[in-house]
C-alpha cells in the first residue's frame, strides 16, 4: 500500500502525504479534542451525577436532575424551571423577530448609499457587534435611569412610581437583547441585500405586484441565505444569554443562562448546571436542525 | 415606492440611533464633572486620570492584554497549521465532515455551554495539578480553544480561495517545497492569518462569559471588572473605563475592516 | 528520438474513464491541438503530460527520455493554465521570473531573459504592474511569457483563450500561431473551439469519451472525418442515412453515387453545406431537386435550408433566392464523406 500520487503538482507516495497531513492536523485537533470534545463529553456524564452536601459531585447516575428540570422536585411538582426554559425560548424568538424587522430597513438604507460611503455605514453597524456585551448592557442603565426622559414618561403614565428607573424589567431585557443581537442579524443580511438582483423587483413592479407581494416573492427569497445565518447567530446565543437578564432583568426575569450561572456560582451544583446546559444544548441543536431543514444549503460563516 | 423609501430611511436611522444611544451615553457621562447622578455638571477628564491611579483597573487591563496576546499567538499558530492540515490533504469525505463539525462547535454552541464544560473539565484537571485552579492559565486555555476554531475557519476559507491552480503553477515552474512555501503559499496566506489573528484578539478582548466562568480572584479582566462594578453601583470612572474599551474596539474594527477590504481589492 | 510520445495512457477518476488507452506521437516543433467537447479527457491528458496528474498506466516519453515518473518540477514542460494562475502578489516581472528563480538562475541572466520574453509578447511596459491591474488579454500574455521564458521543450496551453472575447480571441489565435512558428517550439493546445483548432494547428487530435476519435492535419480531419461525431464537431454537416445497394446509396434525399464504396449495408454519409453547389439546370450526377425553405443571412454567406432533408447549403451572399424557389443541388461524389461505422 505505498501508492504514488500527484497532489497539488507534487509527486509523492500516499504514505508520506498522509504522514505529513497528520503532522499538520495533530496539534490543533489534539487541543480541540482535549479542551473541547472531552469537556463536552464530561459535561454530558456529569449531568447524570448528583450533588453532595458540600457541593461536590456524587456519582449516583440517575435521571434525578432531568426530572428536577421538568419540575419534579422534593416538594412536589413546580413549573419554575420549565417557565424559565420557555421564557428563554420566547425571549430569544421575540428578540430574533424584532431584530429581523429592524434589520431589513437598516440594510436597505446602507445598501442604498453610494459605494464610497457604504462601507463607512457598514462599519458603523459592525462596531456595536464587536463592542463588549457588558458595556453595551449596562449602558442601558443610563438611558433607563429615573432622570432620563423614558423613565419620566413612564412615571407620568403611572407605569412606574416616580424616581424609579425602568430596570430591572422585562422591557429592559428586550431592549438590551435587541440592541445586543441586532448587528448579528443585520451583518449577514446585508451581505445578501448588497447582492440583491433588483431586476426581479422591477419585474414584479412591472407585473403590478403589491408591495407585500414584491417583498415576499422578489426580495425575501433572495435574502434568505443571509437571513438564515443571521437568525441562527441570534437565536442560539440569545437562548443562552445571561449578562442582559442578569443586569437588566433582575431575579424575577431569569433565563436559562442565569440558571446555569447560578448552579456554577452560588448554588454550587455542577451536576444540575450540566443538566441545564444539556437542555440548552438540545434546544440549540433542535433550532439548528429546524433551520437547516427550512433553508437548505446555507453555510454558517 | 417613494413613501416606502422614506419609511425605510426613518426606521433605519432610528435603529442606528437605538444602537448607539447607550454607547454615546456612556461616553457622554464619562466626562461629566460629578460623581453621582446624571445631571450635566461640566466637562472633566478627571475620571480618566483617576483610572491610571487605580491599581485594580491597571491589573485588570494587564490581565486582559496578557490573556489576549498569549491566546492569540497560540491559537493563530494552532489554527493556521490545522487549516492547512484540513484543506491541503486528501482526507476521506467522512473524516472531513467530522473535522468540519468539530471546528464549527465553538461557533454554534452558546458560549455558556462551552464555559460550563470548561468549569467541569478544569474541576477534574485540578485533581491532577494545582495549575488548573481558576485563574489566568485556565482562561488562556479556554480562549485558545475557541479562538483556534475561528482562526482555522478563516485561514481555511482563505486556502480554499487561493485554490489549487497557483500551487500547481508554481510546481509547473519548477518550485521545490521550501520555495513554494516561502514565495507563494505563505505570502498568499498571510492576509488570512492576520485576519484570523485579529479576529482571535478581538474575540478575546470582547469575551465575558467564558472568562467569567474560568477566572480566579487574581485574574480579573476588564469586562469582568466592569461587570462586578456595575452590579454594585455605576460610577463615572466605569464610564471612562468603558469608553476607553469602546475606543479600542473602534480602532480594532476599523483596522480589521481596512485590512480585509485591502486584501479583497488585491 | 525527438518529440513527445504517449503510450497507452489510461486515467480513471472513480468509475469514470477520463483517458482511455491513448497513444500519440507529437513531433518536435509542431503545433498540436487536442480538440473535444468538455469532459472528453483532453485537459486530463494535458495535465498528465505536465506531470500534474498521474496516469493509472502508460508511458510519457520526451525526446527519448522516459519521464513517466518525473515530477512536474523536473519536467522541461511548462503550462499556460486556463485561469492563467498568475501569482497575484507578484509583479508581472516577478511572475515571469518565477521559473528561473526557482531554478536559481543568476540574477543578471534572469533580468535579461525576462525582459526578452516581455518584449517578445509586447508587455515590457507593464513589468512593474500586478495581475489585477491588467486586462484579460494582457494577463494571458503574462502567463505565456511566464511559461516561455523557461524555454520548455513542450509548451502546454489549456484553453488559453476561453477568457477572451470573440474578437480578441481570433486575433490572438493568429498571433499564437506566428509566435510558435517563430520559436519553433512544440506547442500542445487544448480547446473545445474547432475554429481555433483549425486556425492554429499543424495537427489535431479530436477526442471523445477519453479516446482519440481522429488524428490528422486540420485539412484531413475537416475534409475527411471518420465519424459523424468528428464531422459534426468540426463545423456543420448534412448527414444522410440510407442503404448501400448495387453500388448506389439509397438515402432519404435520393439515390446517390460516390467514389468510395463503404464497408456496410446500412450506414451514414455526410456532406458539408459549402460543398453543395446550387444550379438552375439539372447536374449530370447526383442532382437533387430541392425547395428553399429558410434563408439565414450570415454576413459572409447565406445559410439556406432546403427540403427534402432538410439539407443545409452555404452559398455566396451575391446569390438571390426566395423562399419557395425550386433549385437543383449538386452533391459531387468526391465530396461525399462515407463514415466507417
Amino acid at each position: 500500500m505505498n501508492k504514488v500520487m500527484i497532489w497539488y503538482g507534487e509527486l509523492l507516495s500516499q504514505k508520506s502525504l498522509i504522514k505529513r497531513g497528520l503532522f499538520f492536523l495533530t496539534p490543533g485537533m489534539l487541543w480541540l479534542i482535549l479542551f473541547l470534545i472531552l469537556p463536552g463529553l464530561i459535561l454530558i456524564v456529569v449531568s447524570f451525577a448528583g450533588r453532595g452536601a458540600y457541593g461536590q459531585l456524587v456519582w449516583d447516575f440517575s435521571l434525578e436532575n432531568y426530572k428536577r428540570m421538568l419540575g419534579f422536585g422534593i416538594f412536589g411538582w413546580t413549573p419554575d424551571y420549565l417557565i424559565i426554559l420557555l421564557r428563554s425560548i420566547w425571549v430569544a424568538v421575540v428578540t430574533t423577530v424584532l431584530s429581523v424587522l429592524l434589520s431589513y430597513p437598516l440594510c436597505f438604507f446602507i445598501a442604498g448609499k453610494p459605494e464610497r460611503t457604504r462601507y463607512l455605514w457598514l462599519t458603523i453597524v459592525i462596531i456595536p457587534f464587536w463592542t463588549n456585551m457588558v458595556i453595551r448592557t449596562y449602558a442601558w442603565f443610563l438611558i433607563l435611569a429615573p432622570e432620563m426622559p423614558l423613565a419620566k414618561i413612564a412615571s407620568w403614565l403611572k407605569i412606574i412610581s416616580p424616581g424609579m428607573p425602568l430596570y430591572p424589567s422585562a422591557f429592559a431585557v428586550y431592549l438590551g437583547m435587541i440592541s445586543m443581537f441586532l448587528p448579528f442579524v443585520a451583518l449577514p443580511l446585508f451581505s445578501s441585500i448588497e447582492r440583491l438582483d433588483w431586476t426581479l423587483v422591477e419585474a414584479a413592479q412591472d407585473l403590478y405586484a403589491s408591495n407585500v407581494r414584491i417583498f415576499v416573492h422578489a426580495i425575501l427569497p433572495q435574502t434568505l441565505p443571509g437571513l438564515s445565518v443571521g437568525v441562527i447567530l441570534t437565536l442560539v446565543p440569545a437562548m443562552g444569554m445571561f449578562v442582559v437578564p442578569d443586569l437588566l432583568g433582575g431575579a424575577k426575569y431569569m433565563l436559562v443562562g442565569n440558571l446555569i450561572q447560578q448552579q456554577f456560582g452560588t448554588s454550587r451544583d455542577w451536576a444540575f448546571g450540566a443538566t441545564i446546559s444539556m437542555c440548552l444544548m438540545v434546544l440549540t441543536m433542535f433550532s439548528l436542525y429546524v433551520y437547516k431543514r427550512k433553508s437548505k444549503g446555507v453555510e454558517l460563516l | 415606492m417613494r413613501k416606502i423609501r422614506v419609511l425605510v430611511n426613518i426606521v433605519a436611522v432610528f435603529t442606528l440611533f437605538f444602537l448607539y444611544l447607550p454607547l454615546l451615553a456612556v461616553a457622554f457621562f464619562s466626562v461629566n464633572n460629578t460623581k453621582y447622578g446624571l445631571v450635566w455638571k461640566g466637562f472633566t477628564l478627571d475620571w480618566y486620570i483617576k483610572l491610571f491611579h487605580n491599581e485594580l483597573i491597571l491589573q485588570a487591563a494587564w490581565n486582559t492584554l496578557v490573556l489576549a496576546v498569549v491566546s492569540t499567538i497560540v491559537s493563530t499558530l494552532l489554527g493556521t497549521v490545522l487549516a492547512i492540515g484540513m484543506d491541503r490533504f486528501p482526507w476521506p469525505r467522512r473524516m472531513n465532515t467530522v473535522l468540519d463539525m468539530i471546528l464549527h462547535i465553538p461557533v454554534i454552541i452558546p458560549d455558556i455551554i462551552f464555559a460550563a464544560a470548561m468549569v467541569v473539565a478544569f474541576g477534574f484537571l485540578r485533581l491532577l495539578s494545582s495549575m488548573f485552579e481558576p485563574g489566568l492559565i485556565n482562561m488562556i486555555i479556554a480562549h485558545i480553544t475557541f479562538q483556534t476554531a475561528f482562526v482555522a475557519l478563516i485561514v481555511r476559507s482563505r486556502l480554499v480561495s487561493i485554490g489549487k491552480d497557483v500551487e500547481e503553477a508554481a510546481r509547473d515552474l519548477h518550485a521545490d517545497t521550501p520555495y513554494l512555501l516561502r514565495r507563494v503559499l505563505l505570502p498568499l496566506l498571510t492576509p488570512g492569518i492576520v485576519a484570523g489573528a485579529m479576529l482571535a484578539f478581538t474575540l478575546s478582548l470582547d469575551d465575558f462569559i467564558i472568562s467569567f466562568f474560568t477566572a480566579g480572584p487574581d485574574s480579573v479582566t476588564l469586562p469582568l471588572y466592569i461587570f462586578a462594578a456595575v452590579r454594585r453601583t455605576v460610577t463615572p470612572q466605569i464610564h471612562a473605563l468603558s469608553t476607553i474599551v469602546l475606543l479600542v474596539t473602534v480602532i480594532m474594527v476599523i483596522g480589521m475592516e481596512r485590512f480585509t477590504r485591502n486584501v479583497q481589492v488585491n | 528520438m525527438k518529440g513527445l510520445f504517449l503510450k497507452g495512457i489510461n486515467k480513471s477518476f472513480g468509475s469514470v474513464r477520463a483517458v482511455d488507452n491513448v497513444s500519440l506521437e507529437i513531433q518536435s516543433g509542431e503545433f498540436f491541438t487536442l480538440l473535444g467537447p468538455s469532459g472528453c479527457g483532453k485537459t486530463t491528458l494535458l495535465r498528465i503530460i505536465a506531470g500534474l496528474e498521474l496516469q493509472n498506466s502508460g508511458q510519457v516519453i520526451l525526446d527519448g527520455e522516459d519521464i513517466t515518473t518525473l515530477p512536474a518540477i523536473k519536467r522541461q514542460i511548462n503550462t499556460v493554465f486556463q485561469s492563467y494562475a498568475l501569482f497575484p502578489h507578484l509583479s508581472v516581472f516577478e511572475n515571469v521570473a518565477f521559473g528561473l528563480r526557482s531554478r536559481k538562475v543568476p540574477n543578471p541572466e534572469v533580468e535579461k531573459r525576462v525582459n526578452r520574453a516581455l518584449d517578445m509578447l509586447e508587455i515590457g511596459q507593464m513589468s512593474k504592474r500586478f495581475p489585477h491591474q491588467l486586462s484579460g488579454g494582457q494577463n494571458q500574455r503574462v502567463a505565456l511569457a511566464r511559461a516561455l521564458v523557461n524555454e520548455p521543450k513542450v509548451l502546454l496551453l489549456d484553453e488559453p483563450m476561453s477568457a477572451l472575447d470573440a474578437k480578441l480571441r481570433s486575433q490572438v489565435q493568429v498571433e499564437l500561431r506566428r509566435l510558435q512558428q517563430k520559436l519553433g517550439q512544440t506547442f500542445i493546445l487544448v480547446t473545445h473551439d474547432q475554429d481555433e483548432a483549425l486556425v492554429v494547428s499543424d495537427r489535431i487530435a479530436v477526442m471523445k469519451d477519453g479516446k482519440i476519435a481522429q488524428f490528422g492535419t486540420p485539412n484531413q480531419v475537416y475534409d475527411y472525418p471518420d465519424t459523424r461525431f468528428v464531422a459534426e464537431f468540426l463545423g456543420a454537416a448534412n448527414v444522410f442515412s440510407g442503404t448501400y445497394r448495387d453500388g448506389l446509396f439509397h438515402s432519404e434525399i435520393g439515390i446517390l453515387k460516390f467514389d468510395r464504396a463503404p464497408s456496410w449495408e446500412h450506414g451514414e454519409m455526410a456532406i458539408r453545406p459549402e460543398w453543395i453547389k446550387i444550379s438552375d439546370t439539372e447536374p449530370e450526377i447526383n442532382g437533387v431537386r430541392a425547395t428553399v425553405r429558410e434563408i439565414i443571412y450570415r454576413g459572409t454567406n447565406l445559410d439556406i435550408w432546403m427540403d427534402p432533408g432538410p439539407i443545409r447549403v452555404r452559398s455566396a451572399t451575391t446569390d438571390s433566392f426566395k423562399i419557395g424557389d425550386q433549385v437543383w443541388l449538386e452533391i459531387a461524389p468526391s465530396e461525399l464523406v462515407v463514415f466507417d461505422e
